[in-house]
């Protein structure tokens, strides 16, 4: 008999019904009574000075109830890094000029989408057009235009990392090679468009606001410092949404827009992007430039490694300092590194902002150095999976000041992993290779740039006299599937089936704090909230069982099967159901409830715990066409224990899906700031033809920080996809690439000079 | 000038007067308020809106209203018939062949069309049927074999059906 009833059992997707029914809500589903349409108006240049908008023909047009300019907005400005004020530096609507292609400048609100849209034809700009910059490297020169007049050279945010000693070992190191990388910005691209619709109570000066978001708490506390109002009076409801993939994590123009709209009309005002405003407007993957040196000696042993990164940031923050920061720390793991250091700057530039899209900080920096690690590997005869086993990390690894791995099973993948290739792919044919990448990603960020007083996490639940129970929390069901992973771990800890537990889940005014869904967080600090929520009110029935059987106090109780019991004589037990029914008769009636939290403690600067594996890709190369086929994919993981394997098994496929991309053909041309494929005709994701056949294999291990032992599933693999299908291709034909995308163009180019390379070589030797 | 629009929705005759240049996608999502059916791209590229008209999967947002005047569209909503989940929407659940659920009317909606064409598809017919459906959470795996899974289901089902008839 396994341990638990549920938790590790494939259990189907709670809100599976509503799903498949069109039954499930999404914002952009919802109207209300008396509904204007909002849109906004956006700047045609990268970075302009605003001299006077006229919005008198607008505001005439039929149906157009409001006209708002930065001037009508409370101005209070907002961001995720509330801690630090001056990076709080996103506004509803540009007041003195405007920083990217798209920045907004005015709002409408009208009785239907397309008087709006006319509206905004109508609204005068004069605009006063600046030299704008759209480069990392341009924009820290002396002589660069100011994206933010109160940052010099353009510097947004600098993170430095340092243990060992870096130079000193250099010196030593018995082999040195140094790469330099330019990555591509990718677009999350959420089937969803960021919308919201926002009610303003003027009787009660209280707001509502349902919005697609991966944090209700963020947007409730953005929404109150962009609108100078108090966050008690602010209620943020997240429907289900179609789809998050870290471009949900910041408040957008929407919300702040469709409220302040609210307040002037006096009516709800719905604000709903269109594709191509999705694209232009909303954050996505930063490019940056990476240079990496890397030590080591003869053996393979890694002595030094060397990072500098710097980072298109674009016209704001987000989360994109965050994504700096673990840039420097991802990119050492799951290794032994004894030696590093890591400079990376951010800079502000006149295009759309990057942040924190799934796998942040971990997706670019893995590519440059998993790609460098095989070159490495190559040229000291090492095979490209032992200089990986040689280096990677034991269980209790400390990277000083950093992080520390406490379960690990990355040993056992690497071992796991060299048995099934050898099964799985015995023939490698001509022009195919093999491609490795290790992998570690955090489960939950010990980060609170957001400023909460709150717990990270807390759940709350209430037990009905028929056994049902009511769980509440502010955590995010984004799609990832949290909403049955609560569910599981609420009936688990209770003792009790998932049919007798409702969700109540998202609602800033209906559940205590959670930070949302991001840094793949949910599984564990909500788990655990919900747990120790569970777990109060379990203590309580067994309190109740230990009376009515009146046991020895030495006998342990258990709940399981929708009964408490002795743990070692099961026969005697009581039933869950009539235990809640004494639990609250005979307590006067006291509800009967549990209310969890949890916030991590000594944890390092990232996070509780880290999954963490190793992927393989197979892959072909057309050398005449430069077309790549990534073939088939096997993954090893250590996910601790594993909530619901289906739901796992989702989240890894669809990060392969969308690290194949970032590998593949995802990317975001610009000219002078404008994005040239703003739409999924030239924005080129992955097709169901596209995806090949992927194998995941699991090596359990047990968190002690997790809840029942788990850590996180959702973003870890989505870094090595990239990587392991660009080391196949250097395996298959010795290819080097030192940027992601690996269109036919780059890649026949990557051949075309090796080929030279080769040919220069063999010249030499005659 | 608003023009007559008769078409049977879910197996419900509907009579709408609608302006000549309304999509199909706009009479299901605000007119009748059948909002499963969604919307993910301005650029009929990402097939989210496919609906059933007479048995063909349609990208609703790519065709006029007025021109499946007269015909029977089926939407998510009209498959279940009753409480009882149809067997593309219950493989759907048991393969977690969707997750944030965006898309997933569309596929569903394709993956009706194409099983009443195809009964038996294979991985690859199944891939060539759903190719132009984006979705951004799957990796697609998943749904393909929820797909292959429902051909089975409702195969079972029609044997079942066919030996209680010969039951009888």
């Amino acid at each position: 008999m396994s341990e638990y009833s549920i938790i590790g059992k494939p259990t189907p997707n709670v809100d599976g019904p509503a799903k498949v029914t069109g039954e499930a809500r999404y914002t952009i589903d919802m109207t209300l009574p008396h509904m204007l349409y909002g849109k906004l108006l956006r700047s045609p240049y990268p970075h302009a000075r605003i001299l006077s908008i006229d919005t008198s023909a607008a505001e005439k047009l039929p149906g157009v109830k409001a006209v708002i300019t930065g001037k009508d907005t409370p101005g209070g400005k907002w961001g995720l890094w509330r801690r630090f004020r001056e990076l709080s530096d996103q506004q509803a609507l540009a007041t003195d000029k405007v920083r990217f292609i798209g920045d907004p400048v005015a709002a409408v609100a009208a009785t239907t989408e397309e008087i709006a849209e006319r509206a905004l034809d109508l609204i005068e700009v004069d605009y006063e057009p600046l030299p704008a910059v759209f480069d990392p490297i341009e924009a820290i020169k002396d002589d660069a235009p100011m994206v933010h007049e109160d940052f010099p050279s353009n510097i947004n945010a600098t993170r430095h990392i340092e243990w060992g000693d870096v130079d000193a070992a250099f010196a030593k190191a018995d082999y040195i090679r140094e790469d330099r990388f330019v990555l591509e910005a990718a677009h999350p691209c959420a089937m969803e468009v960021h919308n919201s619709l926002a009610s303003y109570d003027k009787g009660t000066g209280r707001l509502t606001v349902w919005t697609s978001t991966g944090s209700p708490y963020f947007v409730q506390q953005n929404l109150a410092d962009a609108l100078k109002m108090r966050e008690g009076d602010i209620r943020v409801i997240k429907p289900h949404v179609g789809g998050h993939f870290g471009g949900k994590n910041s408040t957008m123009p929407d919300s702040v827009n469709a409220a302040i709209l609210s307040m002037k009309t006096g009516r709800p005002v719905k604000i709903v992007f269109n594709r191509d405003e999705e694209f232009t407007t909303t954050e996505h993957r930063t490019a940056q430039h990476m240079a990496l040196k890397l030590g080591l000696k003869k053996n393979g042993e890694i002595v030094a490694f060397e990072v500098k990164a710097m980072t298109n940031g674009g016209a704001y923050t987000g989360l994109g300092a965050t994504t700096l920061y673990l840039t420097g720390t991802f990119i050492t793991m799951p290794y032994k590194i004894p030696n590093y250091r890591y400079d990376g700057v951010r800079t502000y530039t006149n295009i759309v902002w990057g942040t924190s899209i799934r796998g942040f900080g971990s997706v670019p920096g893995k590519y440059c150095s998993e790609t460098q690690l095989d070159r490495a590997a190559k040229d000291l005869g090492i095979d490209p999976l032992e200089i990986r086993r040689i280096n990677a990390v034991a269980p209790g690894y400390t990277a000083p000041g950093q992080y520390t791995f406490e379960s690990c099973g990355i040993q056992p993948c690497i071992e796991k992993m060299a048995v099934r290739v050898k099964e799985k792919w015995p023939k490698i044919e001509q022009d195919e290779g093999i491609g490795y990448c290790a992998f570690a990603y955090m489960t939950g960020g010990i980060f609170n740039w957001i400023d909460t007083p709150y717990a990270y996490s807390s759940a709350h639940i209430k037990v009905n006299w028929d056994g049902t129970v009511d769980l509440y929390s502010q955590a995010a069901d984004v799609g990832q599937g949290h909403n049955t992973v609560a569910a599981m771990i609420c009936a688990e800890e209770l003792g009790i089936g998932l049919d007798d537990i409702r969700l109540h889940m998202g609602d800033t005014a209906h559940a205590y704090t959670d930070l949302g869904a991001w840094g793949s967080r949910e599984t564990l600090m909500n788990g655990n909230a919900i747990k120790d929520a569970a777990a109060q009110v379990k203590q309580k029935l067994i309190d109740i069982a230990r009376m009515k059987l009146g046991e020895n106090i030495a006998y342990d109780f258990v709940a399981r099967d929708k009964r408490v019991f002795l743990e070692l004589r099961p026969e005697r037990g009581v039933s869950y159901y009539d235990l809640v029914k004494d639990a609250i008769r005979h307590n006067d009636g006291v509800p009967l409830t549990g209310t969890g939290h949890y916030t991590p403690h000594n944890k390092g600067m990232i996070s509780p715990a880290y999954a963490m594996g190793i992927m393989a890709i197979k892959a072909k190369v057309d050398r005449e066409t430069g077309h790549v086929t990534a073939q088939d994919v096997l993954v090893v993981h250590d996910s601790g224990q594993i909530i619901n394997p289906l739901g796992a098994r989702g989240q890894t496929e669809g990060c392969i899906h969308m690290g194949l991309g970032y590998g593949l053909c995802e990317e975001m041309p610009m000219d002078q700031g404008m994005l040239l494929n703003p739409e999924f005709v030239d924005y080129k994701i992955l097709r169901t033809r596209d995806m090949p056949e992927i194998e995941i294999m699991h090596v359990p291990t047990y968190e002690p920080n997790g809840p029942f032992g788990a850590k996180e599933a959702a973003e870890a693999t989505i870094a090595p996809a990239a990587p392991s299908l660009a080391n196949a291709i250097y395996q298959a034909c010795g290819a080097e690439f030192f940027s992601n995308v690996l269109k036919p163009e780059k890649v026949l180019k990557a051949i075309r000079a090796k080929e030279a390379q080769n040919n220069a070589t063999s010249q030499a030797k005659k | 000038m608003k023009q007559q629009l008769n078409i049977v929705v879910n197996g419900e005759p509907r009579e709408l007067f609608i302006e000549p240049k309304t999509l199909l996608v706009q009479v299901i999502r605000e007119h009748l308020g059948l909002t499963g059916t969604h919307q993910a791209c301005d650029s009929s590229s990402c097939a989210a809106c496919t609906v059933v008209v007479d048995g063909m999967a349609v990208k609703s947002c790519s065709i006029l209203a007025l021109q499946v005047n007269g015909r029977e569209v089926l939407t998510v909503e009209g498959l279940a018939q009753g409480p009882n989940l149809h067997p593309i929407q219950q493989a759907f659940i048991d393969n977690w062949a969707f997750q944030c659920g965006f898309c997933t009317s569309g596929q569903i909606m394709a993956t009706k069309a194409l099983l009443d064409e195809n009964p038996d598809p294979t991985r690859e017919e199944v891939q060539a049927q759903l190719d132009g459906h984006l979705c951004r959470c799957t990796g697609y795996n998943m749904i393909n074999e929820a797909v292959r899974d429902a051909a089975k289901r409702i195969k079972a089902q029609k044997e079942t059906a066919n030996s209680e008839k010969g039951a009888k």
